[in-house]
């Protein structure tokens, strides 16, 4: 199927107005184009952005199906202004076999929304025993660049130093969920004030900031690089910083829900905020928004986390940890760079799509448009303000920390591959192959 | 007052009435060929309770019976809960019997508060994880006030393991409201982190925190602590926080020793303090129970009818 489409007058990353002509997937031309018969897309007054990257979405498919589908997901991603997301492997059975990830990466073509990366298990069934088999995860149809037991971390040292020696064969990536297990034994929530208070078990900063310190060093000993999965603390903060100043290869990411949230919610007693790392202190979240202002952080990821609702709607310490985060990413990103007004869309282009896209090697994505270029962006409404309604979320589940508060700036439309996911703010019924 | 969850909720005006009150129920009860009060007659009171607490389920149940309510005993043992049933679902089953009065006892912390959301009838906290326990805070600041004449002014020092303790927590924030001194004693790795801003003093010595105390308040400590490294043995631990004779003897005279059972002789205490006339326990059972009659009154009449 042949079609363009003309979308006019959008600001492009905040560089000024331009039309842009896509034709059979692509950039076909940028700044005043004809456009003769294509379909027009009135932008005026949007920002065009690349389409934003997740580098770590939990889509649930397989084995979790009530909580998550790749379709339902990816329809979420597609609203959040998503054109690609990299699926956890923490999926049951773990994606820690070269089918597993196969199925998934298929799945995502078959649903049309987003593009899936599947990320690969570091270890077999994220036992932190012994490596899975790496290698064939990346040779297979789904390219597997990066690896994660997320969820859980590495942290058996010589396994870690393993894993990070082993997948430079293909220029792969670990990426580590920080947290020493021993020190968060039964841990329900951030170790402080709060939890002391509410006699709720503590998950201390140190056993995220030891992992890391423990990491980079590790990282810099074999010359391997490293990325920090959700990264929650200031101290992880100073642990990066002064690696990446020492030339490791190091990055990370930070959560919207971490630049937003502290655990004083938890007072509420309602699992809604229950997450893993968990929300932490005012003082961990300015510094979070600092560093991804500043670079140190290099990536917003969502963790987007979806449950069923009996794994919330129950006691704190039954709950499972995680919560919704694809479709209210950007405006939370948007927040924390000190917008909506006199927000720098250069900065946040990097920060959710050209930096993540870079992390995971899709080179497809997190790229300005340009002739030629794959047509994967999106168009955000700087302007307008949104009230988060659960129900009216496209992800299959409705555990949203952000329920009744209102959020800066709308995503108006995503184009994957030049086809529109989203239109007018609503998602499209595209749901076919695109590739 | 529409539910009791906690002691921090509490003003000091209502700390105090529920406080005037349990004497009055005390006094009310006590004179009567029958130990009874119509005051709640044709309510219904549901123990749920998740844990075993023979003594504290008792109490309560004796408390509502004193009233005239009537009483279900809904304890996990018996119910679907072992084959999973959620405490959501549960409570909409409770729900449809149409309780005034929810007594809950749970093992998570803040199951209560989430209780609370799917019942209409008051919810009383029994003791929920290692958050909160407020009867027994009120029955214990209503056996010091008989003890120690008053509450207002005095040092009272609570001991051991502080970090896995729901009663410390409801007697700090409690006692501290009541112009009690509160100091709380134990090795550190008992104690919770962050806790700066508790209106408390912090001591590991226990020989020197005894001295000025009116009061001191032994908690249980489980021996399986010493299995995640809290302390090395439970010898040692007797040896430092337990509270034996030669300690008992550092105390002012008037000092009284109270402690919320069920109690771990020669861990803790001495079994020789424990029967010591200084000890309070059994008075504090006793208490117990005029406490929550007090409570269920309070909040079930909301204090309009006598």
């Amino acid at each position: 199927m042949t079609e363009s489409t003309l979308i006019k007058g959008a600001d492009i990353v905040g560089r000024g107005r331009a039309d842009v002509l896509v034709r059979e997937g692509r950039v076909a031309e940028i700044g005043t184009p004809s456009g003769a018969g294509a379909a027009v897309v009135d932008a005026d007054g949007l920002v065009l952005l690349p389409g934003l990257v997740d580098l770590h979405t939990h889509l649930r498919e397989p084995g979790r199906e009530d909580a998550e589908t790749v379709h339902t997901g990816t329809r979420a991603a597609a609203k959040g202004g998503y054109t690609a997301v990299c699926a956890m492997a923490n999926s049951y059975p773990v994606a820690d076999t070269a089918g597993v990830v196969e199925q998934v990466a298929a799945l995502g073509r078959a649903a049309g929304y987003a593009d899936v990366q599947p990320i690969g298990a570091v270890s077999v069934g994220l036992a932190g025993e012994r490596l899975a088999e790496i290698g064939a995860m990346a040779y297979s149809a789904a390219k597997v660049r990066m690896f994660s037991d997320d969820g859980h971390c590495v942290s058996d040292a010589r396994l870690m130093r393993r894993a990070l020696e082993y997948v430079k064969t293909f220029d792969g990536l670990i990426a580590q969920h920080a947290e020493e297990p021993r020190l968060t034994e039964g841990a329900q929530m951030n170790e402080g004030a709060v939890s002391a208070e509410l006699g709720l078990p503590g998950w201390p900063a140190v056993a995220e900031e030891a992992i890391i310190a423990r990491d980079v060093l590790l990282a810099e000993h074999v010359g391997a690089r490293i990325h920090f999965c959700h990264i929650s603390t200031a101290r992880s903060v100073e642990i990066i910083r002064e690696a990446k100043g020492r030339g490791v290869d190091v990055t990370a990411e930070v959560c919207p829900h971490h630049l937003l949230l502290t655990d004083a919610k938890a007072h509420t007693y309602d699992p809604v905020y229950k997450v893993n790392p968990p929300l932490r202190s005012d003082a961990d979240v300015a510094a979070l928004r600092a560093a991804l202002a500043e670079g140190v952080v290099d990536a917003v990821a969502t963790d987007h986390a979806p449950h069923a609702p009996q794994d919330k709607d129950c006691e704190w310490s039954a709950a499972r940890p995680g919560m919704l985060g694809l479709e209210t990413a950007l405006s939370i990103t948007v927040a924390a760079l000190g917008g909506p007004d006199g927000v720098v869309w250069d900065l946040v282009a990097e920060r959710t799509s050209r930096t993540p896209a870079r992390i995971a090697s899709l080179a497809a994505h997190g790229r300005d448009p340009e002739p030629g270029l794959e047509a994967n962006f999106t168009l955000v409404d700087p302007s307008q303000s949104w009230t988060v309604v659960p129900s009216e979320l496209a992800s299959l589940s409705q555990n949203t920390p952000y329920a009744g508060m209102e959020l800066p700036v709308t995503i108006q439309a995503t184009f994957l591959r030049g086809r529109a996911t989203v239109l007018d703010g609503k998602l499209t019924e595209t749901a076919e192959e695109t590739r | 007052m529409k539910h009791l969850l906690t002691t921090k909720d509490l003003s000091r005006d209502e700390a105090e009435l529920i406080l005037d009150l349990t004497g009055q129920m005390a006094e009310a009860v006590s004179g009567r060929e029958v130990p009874k009060l119509p005051t709640l007659r044709g309510r219904t009171v549901v123990n749920l309770f998740y844990e075993d607490s023979t003594r504290t389920r008792t109490s309560f149940e004796t408390a509502a019976k004193r009233l005239s309510a009537d009483v279900v005993n809904f304890s996990a043992k018996t119910s679907s809960v072992n084959k999973g049933e959620s405490l959501k679902d549960t409570a909409l089953t409770l729900q449809a019997m149409g309780p005034e009065a929810v007594v809950i006892r749970h093992p998570a912390s803040g199951a209560p508060q989430r209780l609370t959301q799917w019942v209409d009838g008051a919810v009383l906290n029994a003791g929920d994880g290692t958050h909160a326990h407020p009867t027994q805070a009120l029955l214990d600041a209503y056996t010091m006030r008989r003890r120690l004449g008053g509450i207002e002014g005095r040092t009272v020092a609570i001991v051991g393991d502080i970090l896995h303790s729901r009663v410390a927590r409801s007697n700090i924030w409690l006692l501290s409201k009541l112009g009690a001194r509160v100091r709380l004693v134990g090795p550190p790795t008992l104690l919770p982190t962050d806790i700066d801003a508790w209106p408390v003093e912090v001591s590991y010595d226990l020989d020197a925190s005894l001295r000025d105390a009116d009061a001191v308040m032994m908690l249980r400590v489980q021996r399986e602590r010493m299995n995640d490294a809290f302390f090395p043995t439970a010898n040692e631990y007797a040896r430092l926080y337990g509270l034996d004779e030669r300690r008992l003897a550092l105390m002012p005279e008037h000092a009284v020793v109270m402690h919320p059972g069920p109690m771990n002789r020669g861990m803790e205490i001495a079994a020789r303090v424990a029967d010591s006339p200084r000890a309070t326990i059994t008075e504090q059972v006793a208490n117990g129970v005029w406490v929550r009659m007090a409570v269920l009154y309070l909040l079930l009449t909301n204090g309009e009818t006598r």
